[in-house]
């Protein structure tokens, strides 16, 4: 049972794709830049399915808010594109974006500041939505407020967030969100090259992130984590600091959330309110729980499968794909606890 | 009051008697042709009709204001009778403005009417198109009126109308009627007539200040109903849950398709009725119990066939119920077409009650509030003088012992299940009322129910109940200085303040079942 | 043999979709003639916007249908591609790329919101597609892989104001502006603004109210409305409210008695379609302003409507306003391909230029070199059967102007 080398083979599979693409297009093996740009999305959506995946697998912390930590992320990153566009604008304006230029604004608002330079905005995809899981959780943990109660809570959270950035007077575009972003870190973002530089740093990302996640796990405080999802009470009896041990796994899942959202948002050139939309978040605990809760394989396996069907069933039953994927949850909910990942482990042992 | 036809008729006769009766004649013929001319000419047309009180006039009116005036091959002028125009006649088309000339010309004419609805009608319509030659009209309508609720409008109507005069002193009159009214519209007029009566400008902001005075207690009754409203359809919707997830445990994220569900059963029950002329305007009556059943009937399946095996996964029901929401949604679409439904009110949901003391409340949301309610009360007998109320609560509080007392646990969890579907369903007849009937009706109002649970109290009716007036009230009391989306974010962010210092809501259960 | 099993399932789950995704569009069969010329349909089938996009996916297999029916284009048939981006912003962009890329479609029919449009441009951009997008829209846009067949704020909301503010619409002199809280209303009410200050209405006469999307409690805004209007001015309502929040909002305005003589509402996303779902008997009066109302009388609108209703197999369906200038958008492109002798973007963009359709709104509207459509104005007061009275129309078909001269930084706009 060579499971490192499966997982590698599949990398490498993943890393040649742009590497196809760069083959002239009637070659037979070039591989269409579509693809390219949909499995790079893809990768972003698994990143985020492992942070949910290594708060509610092994935590049992179920956040259904996550996809606000992944639309803060996408903003900050988001931000910092615009302000590179310049006075390149449709108005030509020096400084302001195009939609603060015809929502009368006069000049940046402050908490645009800063976010010329990439560093700041990258820190800033991290350290948002590590704040904001920091001071929710902070409060929900503190009270003891779990399971379901929790989940409710983290949707409000993501509801409350889409409401307010829907609204164009808090100056981040309203439902229009940014579009139009011209280049990042000095590559034009319409080009293949550029496509395939930032699908290498997510496919590298992920295996980061993966490798991190699976180390996380295996150390102590991993089983502690494990040990609060199976039994909270019990473990807090045996002296371990409970909240903080989850403050911590809550706030660290934010941010890779946060980390993907990042990297999502140059490759597909838009971000606005509805990824704050709570089905959003739903639906990535459902690439979690289709894949398996509780193994990382699983969680990603579970956004790349999910996601591609949706891909997939859009084009070909664009009537029928919400009946076809509506019932693929309710059978591996039903049928399949451990997900895809349990059946596959089942069929090969 | 019968009384009133002849002394009405004496005094059209005695208007009518201002004119000879010949050279009048002569010229409601010549001014007719006017009423098939260009929107202007028809504007002036019926003005001067409604200016000469011939009596012939009114159905031509009536019918005009009502789209149903034919211009027949013949060029003459005829209300149509029947569904269909006949060969070679075209219907007269009019516009807001021709609209707002007929409702004073009418009103002018009416106002002597023997019934009392188109008296009532023609003061208003007075009362919105008044000048200063309708004053002797006025009085002498006055003069004759017996109902009061006509007197007032007539009273105002005659202020108006003495604001337009030319004497100061009959305008300073008029100044006084209006302002001793707590009438919006009597306030925009003493407004409008700040400018041209610079001389009475004292007079004018006294009057202006006292109706304030009167329209602010008006004004935050008004807020107070409308925070009702919103929160008897946050009860509606979330008292279906309040058993499924407060009761049971299950997180039905399909819980807004079966909302849904209830308001297309609306949308068929109506088709249905449209056929039978008896059973047409009780539609509406007829949907409560079907869309009740309906959705009940899914969500017995529902637990049956899926539900029943997650017990005790909460958090799987919710990605299984959010896999049949889906499905759902979807389903609807083909079958129904992705389009709004249209719902017909009923003539009793339509329009605005007068409440004592002048408060204006629409009708349909004093039914959905009466509504909720009824169905709240409904909730509570059955939990509580029911067998079935006494066998779930048996299940709830300890499932074995129940069991070893003979309850089968496995039909309980069932209806209790089609319960909570069914009142769900029954929000749905409502909100056909106020909302879009399509496949998304429900994704709005999720969320919103989980919150009116959640901050009720999970388990408490009563918690529900409380929860959604307080948060409907709060939305309603914040929307004016915060505007509608921060109103809405400042509450759901106070949710989970409250949530956080109370985690089990308003209403926690005490004891052991608490803890489970 | 256990280990090779193991993963060739596991590669093969991820694989299978892959590969099927990318050949299912390709796999239609070219009958052995010419290969068709292929349309996509890019229209929200799920979600929020299906609602009103589902109409127009349909309204694009009809003309597909009917040119098939007359034989194709330049001898080669349709054939259309439709995909569901299920109004979500980021897959309306994978899907466009999707459609160009591998389903390599001729031209692409599709979007309803501008968010949707401002997400697939750089994509048709950057791959030299070609857009028809139908739909009313903020303007401030120009994009040369887009034709925009739907109205610019001079051809719907301009027009619309200047009629309350005249004496058929009741010579307003309060104008409250009602709108969703997204870039259309906020623009259009911006120039709106800009011309009422123009027509002598001062600020403190205009009142600005946005709602989010699917706004469906509107007692307060409506009680508020009512009360501006009672300050003694003659008052109107513009509304900019998007598609789902009308019905409750209409709603509530019948409820609360507000009558169309006393504060008449004029609304520029309010069509048919969306009266179809409202009992408009209390909303006699109140008004839209479109480039077509489905009760035009004329050969190509009597035409369109039983073609419509017979692809639909419904005799009581409405047509509206951005289905036309669908119609009118794919005639178009059908006499452009035809002038250009084939499908390429960039011929076929400059066929397109200057062509002419007499639209079923009766008059010729035609294609300028700025890829808007000069578009007649109409209109509408509501009728109890939820059709419109059509109390007013320019004489003529009005040019475009996508940059409004109401906002003053389009002054120092780069071209």
């Amino acid at each position: 049972m060579n499971r490192r080398l499966v997982l590698m083979l599949c990398v490498l599979a993943l890393a040649a794709l742009p590497a196809f693409n760069a083959l002239p297009a009637d070659h037979p093996l070039h591989v269409p830049d579509f693809l390219v740009s949909v499995v790079g999305k893809w990768i972003c959506y698994a990143i985020l399915a492992l942070a949910i995946d290594l708060a509610w697998g092994y935590a049992g912390i179920l956040s259904l808010g996550h996809g606000a930590f992944f639309a803060l992320g996408g903003y900050a990153i988001g931000m910092h594109l615009m302000r590179l566009i310049g006075p390149r604008g449709v108005y030509g304006h020096p400084v302001l974006p195009d939609f603060m230029v015809f929502l009368g604004y006069t000049e940046l608002p402050w908490y645009w500041l800063g976010f010329d330079w990439f560093a700041f905005a990258f820190l800033m995809a991290l350290v948002v939505p590590g704040l904001l899981a920091l001071v929710v959780g902070w409060l929900a943990f503190r009270s003891r407020i779990t399971g379901v109660y929790l989940s409710i809570i983290t949707q409000a959270m993501t509801y409350a967030l889409m409401l307010a950035f829907f609204r164009n007077d808090m100056g981040f575009g309203g439902n229009n969100g940014f579009t139009d972003f011209k280049e990042l870190l000095g590559m034009p973002l319409n080009t293949g090259a550029t496509r395939a530089v930032l699908f290498y740093a997510s496919l590298v990302t992920l295996v980061l992130v993966f490798w991190g996640c699976a180390h996380l796990t295996q150390t102590k405080l991993g089983r502690v984590l494990t040990a609060i999802r199976d039994a909270e009470s019990r473990t807090r009896f045996l002296g371990y600091n409970v909240t903080r041990h989850k403050l911590f796994v809550f706030v660290l899942s934010a941010m890779i959330a946060g980390l993907a959202g990042a990297l999502y948002v140059p490759q597909v050139g838009i971000i606005n309110p509805s990824e704050f939309s709570p089905g959003n978040s739903i639906e990535a605990v459902v690439w979690v729980a289709f894949g398996g809760r509780g193994t990382l394989v699983g969680a990603v396996l579970g956004a790349f499968s999910v996601n591609a069907l949706k891909t997939w069933l859009t084009s070909v039953a664009p009537d029928l794909w919400l009946i076809v994927l509506g019932l693929l949850f309710v059978i591996v909910t039903l049928l399949l606890p451990k997900g895809l990942i349990g059946l596959l482990r089942r069929r090969g042992s | 009051m019968p009384w009133l036809i002849p002394r009405g008729l004496a005094a059209a006769l005695a208007l009518l008697l201002f004119l000879s009766a010949p050279a009048r004649a002569q010229e409601y013929e010549a001014l007719l042709p006017g009423l098939a001319g260009g929107f202007a000419q028809q504007a002036e047309t019926v003005e001067r009709l409604g200016l000469l009180g011939d009596p012939r006039a009114i159905p031509l009116l009536q019918a005009m204001a009502d789209a149903r005036l034919l211009r027949l091959a013949d060029g003459s002028l005829a209300p149509q009778q029947g569904a269909t125009p006949p060969e070679g006649a075209t219907l007269i088309r009019i516009n807001n403005r021709v609209r707002g000339a007929l409702r004073g010309a009418l009103g002018r004419l009416q106002l002597v009417s023997p019934d009392p609805a188109e008296r009532s009608r023609a003061a208003e319509g007075i009362l919105r198109n008044r000048s200063a030659a309708d004053i002797p009209l006025i009085e002498a309508a006055l003069a004759r009126e017996a109902q009061p609720p006509i007197r007032a409008r007539l009273e105002l109507a005659l202020g108006g109308a003495r604001l337009a005069s030319e004497d100061v002193a009959v305008r300073r009159e008029g100044i006084a009627a209006l302002g001793a009214s707590a009438s919006p519209e009597a306030r925009g007029q003493l407004l409008a007539a700040r400018a041209a009566n610079a001389e009475l400008l004292p007079d004018i902001e006294a009057a202006i200040a006292a109706i304030d005075r009167r329209l602010q207690l008006r004004r935050a009754a008004e807020t107070v109903f409308q925070g009702l409203s919103l929160g008897s359809v946050l009860l509606l919707a979330a008292l279906g849950l309040a058993i499924t997830f407060g009761v049971m445990g299950v997180i039905n994220m399909a819980h807004g398709e079966f909302v849904m569900l209830g308001a297309y059963t609306t949308v068929v029950v109506q088709e249905l009725c449209r056929g039978i002329p008896e059973l047409a305007p009780w539609s509406l009556p007829l949907a409560v119990p079907a869309a009740f059943l309906v959705t009940a009937a899914i969500g017995a399946a529902m637990e049956r066939g899926l539900i029943r095996h997650l017990y005790g996964r909460p958090l799987e029901t919710l990605l299984l119920t959010f896999g049949v929401g889906m499905i759902l949604q979807q389903v609807v679409r083909l079958a129904f077409g992705a389009q709004n439904r249209e719902v017909i009110s009923p003539d009793w949901m339509m329009g605005t009650l007068l409440l004592p003391g002048g408060v204006a409340v629409t009708q349909n949301r004093l039914w959905i509030i009466l509504f909720a309610l009824a169905v709240l009360l409904a909730c509570f007998a059955a939990i509580r003088l029911t067998r079935f109320g006494l066998e779930m609560r048996a299940v709830v509080q300890n499932r074995r012992i129940a069991a070893t007392m003979g309850i089968r646990t496995g039909r309980v969890d069932a209806m209790t299940f089609a319960f909570g579907s069914g009142l769900a369903g029954l929000a749905g007849v409502a909100l056909s009322q106020i909302d879009n009937v399509s496949p998304n009706l429900g994704t709005g109002y999720i969320i919103d129910s989980f919150m009116v649970v959640v901050f009720g109290g999970v388990g408490s009716l009563m918690g529900t109940l409380i929860g959604a007036f307080s948060l409907g009230l709060l939305n309603k009391v914040l929307e004016p200085y915060a505007g509608v989306v921060l109103a809405k974010v400042a509450v759901l962010v106070g949710i989970m303040l409250f949530i956080q210092r109370r985690p089990k809501g308003l209403f926690a259960l005490k004891g052991r079942a608490a803890d489970q | 043999m256990r280990e090779p099993s193991h993963s060739v399932t596991r590669r093969g789950l991820l694989a299978a979709p892959l590969a099927a995704g990318l050949t299912a569009p390709l796999a239609a069969p070219a009958l052995g003639q010419q290969a068709p010329i292929r349309v996509g349909v890019l229209h929200s089938l799920s979600g929020t916007m299906a609602i009103s996009e589902t109409a127009l996916r349909d309204t694009v297999l009809m003309m597909v249908e009917a040119q098939n029916a007359q034989g194709g284009l330049l001898g080669r048939r349709l054939e259309a591609v439709v995909v569901d981006p299920a109004s979500n912003w980021p897959l309306f962009a994978e899907k466009a790329r999707e459609l160009l890329q591998l389903s390599r479609v001729d031209v692409t029919f599709g979007c309803w919101t501008s968010v949707s449009r401002k997400s697939v441009l750089p994509v048709f951009e950057e791959l030299n597609g070609l857009l028809f997008y139908p739909v009313q829209y903020e303007g401030e846009e120009e994009s040369r892989n887009i034709f925009y067949t739907g109205a610019a704020p001079n051809q719907q909301a301009i027009p619309a104001v200047e009629y309350l503010l005249g004496a058929d619409g009741g010579e307003a002199k309060r104008i409250a502006l009602l709108g969703t809280d997204y870039v259309y209303p906020r623009t259009t009410n911006r120039i709106l603004r800009g011309f009422l200050n123009s027509k002598g209405i001062a600020d403190a006469d205009i009142l600005e109210e946005y709602t989010p999307f699917g706004h469906s409690d509107w007692q307060g805004i409506v009680a508020r409305v009512k009360r501006f209007a009672g300050e003694g001015k003659k008052t109107a309502i513009v509304s900019t409210i998007n598609g789902d929040a009308n019905v409750p909002f209409y709603r509530e305005l019948g409820n609360q008695g507000i009558r169309a003589e006393d504060i008449p509402c004029v609304a520029f996303s309010v069509g048919e379609e969306e009266l179809a779902g409202i009992d408009t008997r209390p909303l006699v009066g109140h008004l839209a302003a479109w480039n077509y109302f489905m009760s035009v009388q004329s050969p190509a609108n009597t035409e369109f409507l039983t073609m419509w209703r017979n692809y639909i197999r419904n005799p009581r369906r409405v047509t509206n306003d951005p289905m036309e200038a669908t119609l009118i958008g794919f005639k178009m492109w059908a006499q452009a391909v035809t002038a250009a002798r084939g499908t390429g973007v960039d011929a076929v963009r400059e066929a397109l230029y200057g062509q002419k359709v007499a639209a079923p709104s009766g008059y010729e509207v035609e294609m300028h070199r700025n890829h808007h459509l000069s578009k007649p104005v109409m209109i509408g007061e509501i009728r109890a059967d939820g059709q419109f009275d059509i109390v007013s129309r320019t004489p003529t078909a009005i040019v475009a102007e996508n940059w409004s001269p109401f906002i003053p930084e389009n002054a120092n706009r780069r071209r």
